[in-house]
C-alpha cells in the first residue's frame, strides 16, 4: 500500500523513469489544525494521476492543478491555502487550518 | 527536483540511512545531505537538530529561507520473547508506527493466536537475525523480555554490536547484575553494557503488562528523540 511519504518519493522516481511528466508537492508550513504534517508529499503526473496527500483530501484538487502547471512551465512555486473563513470551509480546511505547499516539477 | 536528487533520496532510504534534502525556497536550488555528511556540512547544527527530532521544516540559513525534508529510516522494534508483556506491547508499538518483530524460539509462546497480525519468528535470536529478520541497525530498538539468559543474552549482544538506538532488558536489579557480569565476560565494555536500559522502562510504577508496555515505549521514544553523540558516524 502506498501510504508513507517515502513511498511517494519512490513512486515519483519510478513514474519519471517511465517517461511520465511528474510534479512533487510538499507541505512546508502549517498553521492551526492542518490535517497533514509538514513534509507530507503528493506526486502527480501529466495526466493528473496522483498519489499521497497534502491536506487529507481537501485542497488536493488545487494542488494537482498547480502540479500540472509546474510540469507545463518547468517552474517550482509555493502556494498557500486556507484561512478560517468561508473559502477555507469550502476547500475543506474546515478546522480553520492553513498550509503552504511547495510544488516542483521533477526534471 | 532533479531526477538524480530524487534517486539519491530513494537509494538512501532503501539502504536504511538517513538523509536531508535542503531546498532553497528563494532560488529553488536543492541538495541532499547524507547522514554521514551532516557533521561536515555548513548547516551541521541545524541539520543534526532536525534529524534528531525527525522533523521536516522551514529554517533560515544565511538569510535565506530553506526547507529541510528529513528522511529517517522507519524505526523497527525487535521484541525478544513472545510473552505476556509483548502481547500488550506489540499493538501499542504499531500505533506508534514502529515496525514490530517478535522473536521467541519457544513455539508454545510464539503463536499467531497470541500475536494476531504481528511478524513472529519462532527461532533462536541468532538464527532469526541471520535469516528471516533483517539485520539490526542503529534505527532499531531491541527489548529483551524473556527473563531467560539463553534467549535474551544473544539478542542483547547483537543489539549492542549493531549500535541499536535503544536496548532494554526486563529483569530485577539482581537479574541485571548477573547479566552485566555475563556480558562483561563476553567482552563487552562497561560503556557498551551501560547502554542497556535495565530494569526496562521509565520509572512510572508500572504494574500491569500494559503499563509496563507504556513505560518501555516511552523510554524508546525518549531514546529516539535525543540526539546521540557520533550521530553522523
Amino acid at each position: 500500500m502506498l501510504s508513507t511519504d517515502n513511498d511517494i518519493l519512490g513512486a515519483a522516481e519510478a513514474w519519471r523513469r517511465e517517461g511520465r511528466a511528474v510534479a512533487l508537492a510538499t507541505v512546508i508550513e502549517t498553521w492551526g489544525s492542518a490535517p497533514r504534517p509538514v513534509g507530507s508529499h503528493l506526486v502527480v503526473d501529466g495526466e493528473g494521476n496522483f498519489l499521497g496527500s497534502v491536506s487529507g483530501g481537501c485542497v488536493e484538487g488545487a494542488v494537482i492543478t498547480e502540479g500540472l502547471e509546474a510540469i507545463a512551465d518547468g517552474q517550482a512555486r509555493v502556494i498557500a491555502f486556507g484561512v478560517a473563513d468561508e473559502t477555507a470551509w469550502r476547500v475543506g480546511l474546515s478546522c480553520g487550518g492553513r498550509i503552504r505547499v511547495f510544488v516542483e516539477p521533477v526534471a | 527536483m532533479q531526477l538524480e536528487t530524487l534517486a539519491i533520496l530513494n537509494a538512501e532510504r532503501a539502504a536504511r540511512r538517513a538523509a536531508i534534502l535542503v531546498t532553497d525556497l528563494d532560488g529553488g536550488a536543492q541538495r541532499v545531505v547524507r547522514e554521514a555528511e551532516i557533521a561536515g556540512d555548513p548547516l551541521a547544527d541545524l541539520l543534526a537538530r532536525h534529524l534528531a527530532a525527525g522533523k521536516s521544516g522551514l529554517a533560515e540559513a544565511d538569510g535565506r529561507s530553506v526547507f529541510l525534508t528529513v528522511q529517517a529510516p522507519p524505526v523497527r522494534l525487535v521484541v525478544i520473547g513472545a510473552v505476556h508483556i509483548s502481547q500488550a506491547l506489540c499493538p501499542m508499538a504499531r500505533a506508534l508506527d514502529l515496525a514490530v518483530t517478535v522473536i521467541d524460539p519457544r513455539t508454545a509462546f510464539a503463536t499467531p493466536e497470541r500475536f494476531p497480525g504481528i511478524d513472529l519468528v519462532a527461532e533462536w535470536p541468532d538464527d532469526a537475525l541471520a535469516g528471516p529478520v533483517p539485520p539490526l541497525d542503529r534505527y532499531c530498538a531491541v527489548a529483551a523480555l524473556t527473563h531467560d539468559p539463553k534467549i535474551d543474552d544473544p539478542a542483547l549482544a547483537a543489539a549492542l554490536r549493531a549500535g541499536c538506538f535503544y536496548v532494554g532488558a526486563l529483569g530485577s536489579r539482581k537479574t541485571h547484575a548477573a547479566r552485566v557480569a555475563r556480558l562483561a565476560q563476553a567482552g563487552f565494555s562497561e560503556t557498551e553494557i551501560g547502554r542497556i536500559a535495565a530494569p526496562i522502562g521509565l520509572s512510572i510504577q508500572a504494574v500491569s503488562p500494559a503499563e509496563i508496555a507504556v513505560s518501555i515505549l516511552a523510554q524508546i521514544i525518549a531514546a529516539q528523540r535525543t540526539p546521540r553523540s557520533g550521530a553522523a558516524a
